[in-house]
């Protein structure tokens, strides 16, 4: 007899989920759907506002990503004035761009992921979250802990608040660095350092466990987009887009914020509030691509810090081409985390991150904007059109998570094939479907930025990206 | 003793208010000693259980099914607090008040789109006219405001009601703090 499956919430994620999923007559999961329930609106609210009251309202969007938010914000406001922000600042922002990947990675990677990678996908769910690792494994536990607690603690001491820090304003940031602050960060960096250390080492050690979910989860081929550094290394902030195919072909490369709505475009279906971007030329579904951790170390060369490169390296190994297992934004995460500690320790050495001159000043210079920043889940992008006196006409917004939609479909729908069977739901099977989707990181608060609740299609697509089948709900 | 059961709960918020819940740090994991996380986005539970005895509640509530879940969770909750300015005042979620939810629907899926622009249709909770703070929908027991309200906050918070005192939140946190 053909059944429905509902796990609802999906926990452990970062928002509001739900995963539906139908078996056929012989017990086989023949429909998946990942639906997510929240109202948002910012799209459409902003209007009317001052633009330079846009990054600190757009950060609302996310609590766990406003850095990225207040980035690509202040990225549209600043094409709008037409200025070039201090060099300090640009610096500066950078790390607080750092400081927030670092938290965010290890909010996902220790409190969310790896209860299912120490405890296993079949543990008692009473203990499967971050106080379970802690009983288990207090040092992993704690160094997560700390890795959190050292990219938060950063943005308090640049932006005054580790949450929504009203530092980063249009033109730079609001008041430069003093040396007690700067050398409070780099005394933090050895622990830092430390904790990262150990956790790759535990995760290289622990990953073979998973092969057969490495396998199952998402792995199929794809684009990837992310921002890249003018020597190709790993690049978070001031860079330029880039689109490899599953084969690591650029498809596009140098590409400008204001450049984006050209290529890219966003779909609708009738089922879905979240929508699905894809690369135009391509079409939709066929352009679908995946941003995030795991793009960022496909499409570049290397990292461009002495450690991650040597990670990286190490990495690339795993695949003949683009690693294509969503299984490894994992590992992906934990080498952009050591990056960033490097990084973040480079600008602060730097004697020139002392500089006053952190902020440029204009008015409304031009009537429309864009901006793009690496969020820690992916390529962010805001489009903003004003009038004369600077009042929003219009917004759109392409989220991080929303670019993964596509995959994260094709993930729930390959990984519930595998394992949940009709006539026997154990709960380590179906937690393997939710584990699914935290391999991604979504941000569904950022993602439901436009609107709400979204039951979803599953396409089941061949390995040479032919549709086979497609299920929907209804 | 005993463990407190307590419970975190993400309406219509950015969950900015959880992320500094977690800012506590070490000392949420001091805290689990005293406290059980019996249903929160961090946790494994998917019901939210009976005789919950304290339910940190973020967002405000937006559409049919918020107001739905906010009624479930005070009859099964002993002492509710409205955390953070969302839940408070209904803060940036309430600002598509005077657009109303149409219009929107309309930006989102009809202008901003490229291919198949359509509102959908499908399996869309029923939206509330108007988004309004949580008070307006059941009785609050503790209002802590901030955008977010800062983790010492929190702790402090916690630590006053596990000792049976009063926290003296207007010392501790404000709206847009
Ligand atoms: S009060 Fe602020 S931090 Fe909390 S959910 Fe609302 S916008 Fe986010």
């Amino acid at each position: 007899m053909s059944q429905t499956i509902t796990i609802d919430p999906v926990t452990r994620l970062e928002g509001h989920g739900k995963i539906t999923l139908k078996t056929n007559d012989q017990g086989e999961v023949s429909e998946a759907y990942f639906t997510v329930t929240q109202v948002r609106g910012f799209e459409k609210f902003s209007q009317g506002r001052p633009f330079y009251e846009m990054p600190g309202l757009m950060a609302r969007i996310c609590g766990i990503c406003p850095v990225s938010h207040l980035l690509a914000s202040a990225k549209a406001c600043e094409a709008i004035m037409s200025v070039t922000i201090p060099p300090t600042a640009a610096k500066l922002r950078s790390a607080l761009n750092m400081a927030q990947t670092i938290q965010s990675h290890a909010l996902s990677f220790f409190y969310l992921s790896s209860p299912d990678l120490l405890l296993g996908m079949d543990a008692d769910p009473a203990d499967r979250n971050i106080f379970g690792v802690v009983k288990v494994d207090p040092e992993l536990g704690r160094a997560g802990v700390a890795l959190r607690r050292f990219g938060q603690h950063i943005i308090e001491l640049l932006g005054k608040k580790r949450i929504h820090p009203g530092w980063v304003v249009p033109g730079g940031v609001t008041e430069p660095l003093d040396s007690a602050k700067r050398d409070e960060i780099l005394a933090m960096i050895p622990e830092a350092y430390a904790n990262i250390r150990l956790a790759l080492n535990w995760y290289k050690r622990i990953a073979d466990r998973f092969r057969d979910e490495a396998d199952h989860f998402a792995n199929f081929p794809g684009a990837f987009l992310g921002m890249v550094g003018e020597d190709n290394g790993l690049e978070f902030t001031d860079g330029k887009l880039r689109l490899i195919d599953a084969t690591g072909k650029i498809l596009v490369d140098k590409l400008e914020a204001a450049q984006f709505d050209d290529h890219f475009g966003e779909a609708v279906e009738p089922y879905s509030y979240m929508k699905f971007p894809y690369y135009k030329p391509l079409g939709y579904p066929d352009g679908s691509y995946r941003v995030g951790p795991l793009a960022r170390l496909n499409i570049a060369t290397h990292a461009g810090t002495p450690l991650a490169d040597i990670e990286v390296k190490e990495f690339k190994q795993l695949a003949n081409g683009p690693v294509l297992g969503s299984f490894y934004f994992h590992h992906a995460r934990l080498i952009d985390i050591l990056y960033g500690i490097e990084f973040i320790e480079r600008i602060f050495s730097d004697p020139t991150i002392l500089d006053t001159h952190v902020r440029a000043t204009a008015g409304v210079n031009r009537l429309e904007g864009s901006g793009v920043a690496e969020a820690p889940r992916g390529t962010l992008m805001h489009h903003y059109k004003v009038d004369e006196n600077g009042q929003m006409l219009w917004a759109n917004l392409v989220i991080a998570t929303g670019q993964n939609n596509n995959a994260m479909n094709r993930g729930v729908l390959q990984t519930a094939q595998r394992y949940v069977k009709g006539d026997k739901l154990a709960d380590g099977m179906l937690n393997r479907v939710e584990a699914v989707i935290r391999t991604f990181d979504p941000c569904l608060s950022c993602s439901t930025h436009a609107f709400g609740q979204m039951p979803l299609e599953i396409k089941l697509v061949a390995p040479d990206g032919s549709t086979l089948d497609t299920i929907r709900r209804g | 003793m005993s463990k407190i059961k307590v419970a975190t709960v993400w309406l219509d918020g950015c969950s900015g208010c959880h992320m500094s819940f977690l800012d506590m740090d070490e000392r949420l994991i001091e805290l689990s000693s005293q406290i059980d996380l019996v249903f929160s986005p961090l946790v494994d539970f998917k019901i939210y259980p009976e005789n919950v005895d304290l339910a940190l509640v973020e967002g405000a509530i937006s559409s049919v099914e918020d107001e739905h879940k906010i009624k479930m969770i005070r009859k099964r909750t002993k002492f509710l607090i409205a955390m953070g300015d969302c839940a408070v005042t209904a803060n940036v979620p309430a600002m598509r008040n005077p657009f109303g939810p149409e219009p929107i629907l309309e930006r989102a899926y009809h202008e901003n789109v490229s291919t198949g622009a359509q509102i959908p249709c499908v399996f869309v909770p029923a939206l509330l006219e108007k988004v309004r703070p949580v008070h307006e929908f059941v009785p609050v027991d503790l209002f802590l405001p901030g955008c977010p309200p800062s983790a010492d906050t929190f702790y402090t918070v916690l630590t006053d009601l596990l000792a049976g005192r009063t926290p003296d939140v207007a010392s501790l946190t404000r709206f847009g703090a």
